[in-house]
């Protein structure tokens, strides 16, 4: 019998393992990629609790909602490193301290 | 052990150790191959909590879409980025590494205190639907459900991000456009 708290435990080894790829990476879009674990990780605890809902679906629906609010944030993120590289030449973060040119 | 015990262990260690290998490969497209696997593990762990649906779209979405993403721009962008990736330490752990380590693990023990110590307090509206039998059963037509509470009980904020991933196709494509040698 899986759990409630099994989900939950995985769920935080994953955000753990984004918020230090957020934190440790200077590659932009690996810092991208950490984000992605950290938004799948509060999914699986969405579709973890939703389970307990039945009349309203409220975790699976907002789970919907969370995929596509991640998708769209990698479209624009990942258009914004290609506009950056364009400019700076680089993508490393360590080196991209100017707001404008 | 059940199987379903069984399989559940297996996909969270596939998780969770390729998302460990992602975090700490240099090679910045073998990272991106693994994130693949990751994704895939993820949505076999949402089928436990009988989210068939957001685990069909989680492939489509992101295995389909936002990872093909990722390495389009990855081969659009230059060999340097490569280059850039593999010169910014040598050493396993450097300081800032380090850091990031220390704050992620403590993060990590701060969350399983809280899931440990949460563990006894099941909230009241958990307890009462499974006193009423008002859970998600495995039987359940979850994609009708899915479908119905869109259009009737949260049509309001389905419409909301219709509007707003319209913005953002906009605004992707507007901020990726070259522009104009003037």
């Amino acid at each position: 019998m899986i759990t409630l708290t099994h989900c939950l435990v995985v769920s935080a080894c994953i955000f753990c393992i984004g918020l230090y790829a957020v934190l440790a990476k200077r590659n932009a879009i690996m810092v991208l990629v950490g984000i992605e674990l950290m938004i799948n990780a509060a999914i699986l605890n969405f579709v973890a609790f939703g389970k307990y809902d039945e009349s309203n679906y409220g975790g699976q629906i907002f789970a919907l909602f969370a995929i596509v609010l991640a998708a769209a944030a990698v479209a624009v993120g990942l258009a914004i490193i290609l506009n950056v590289y364009r400019k700076n030449k680089t993508i490393n973060l360590d080196d991209i301290t100017d707001l404008r040119d | 052990m059940t199987l379903e015990v069984i399989l559940f262990y297996a996909f969270a260690l596939l998780a969770i150790g390729s998302a460990l290998l992602v975090v700490s490969l240099k090679n910045l497209a073998r990272a991106l191959f693994l994130f693949f696997i990751v994704l895939f593990a993820m949505a076999g762990l949402y089928l436990f909590a009988l989210a068939d649906f957001v685990a069909i779209t989680q492939i489509l979405i992101y295995v389909g879409g936002v990872l093909i993403l990722m390495i389009f721009a990855f081969m659009l962008s230059n060999k340097e980025l490569l280059a850039d990736l593999q010169n910014t330490s040598k050493q396993f752990l450097s300081l800032p590494n380090w850091q990031a380590a220390v704050l992620a693990i403590g993060f990590l023990a701060a969350i399983s205190y809280g899931i440990y110590e949460w563990q006894d307090f099941t909230p009241d509206w958990i307890t009462t639907n499974l006193r009423n039998g008002q859970v998600i059963k495995p039987t359940d037509n979850t994609i009708n459900e899915i479908g119905y509470k869109f259009i009737t009980q949260y049509v309001l904020a389905f419409e909301v991000i219709s509007i707003f991933l319209l913005m953002v196709l906009i605004g992707a494509a507007h901020i990726s456009r070259r522009e104009e040698q003037a």
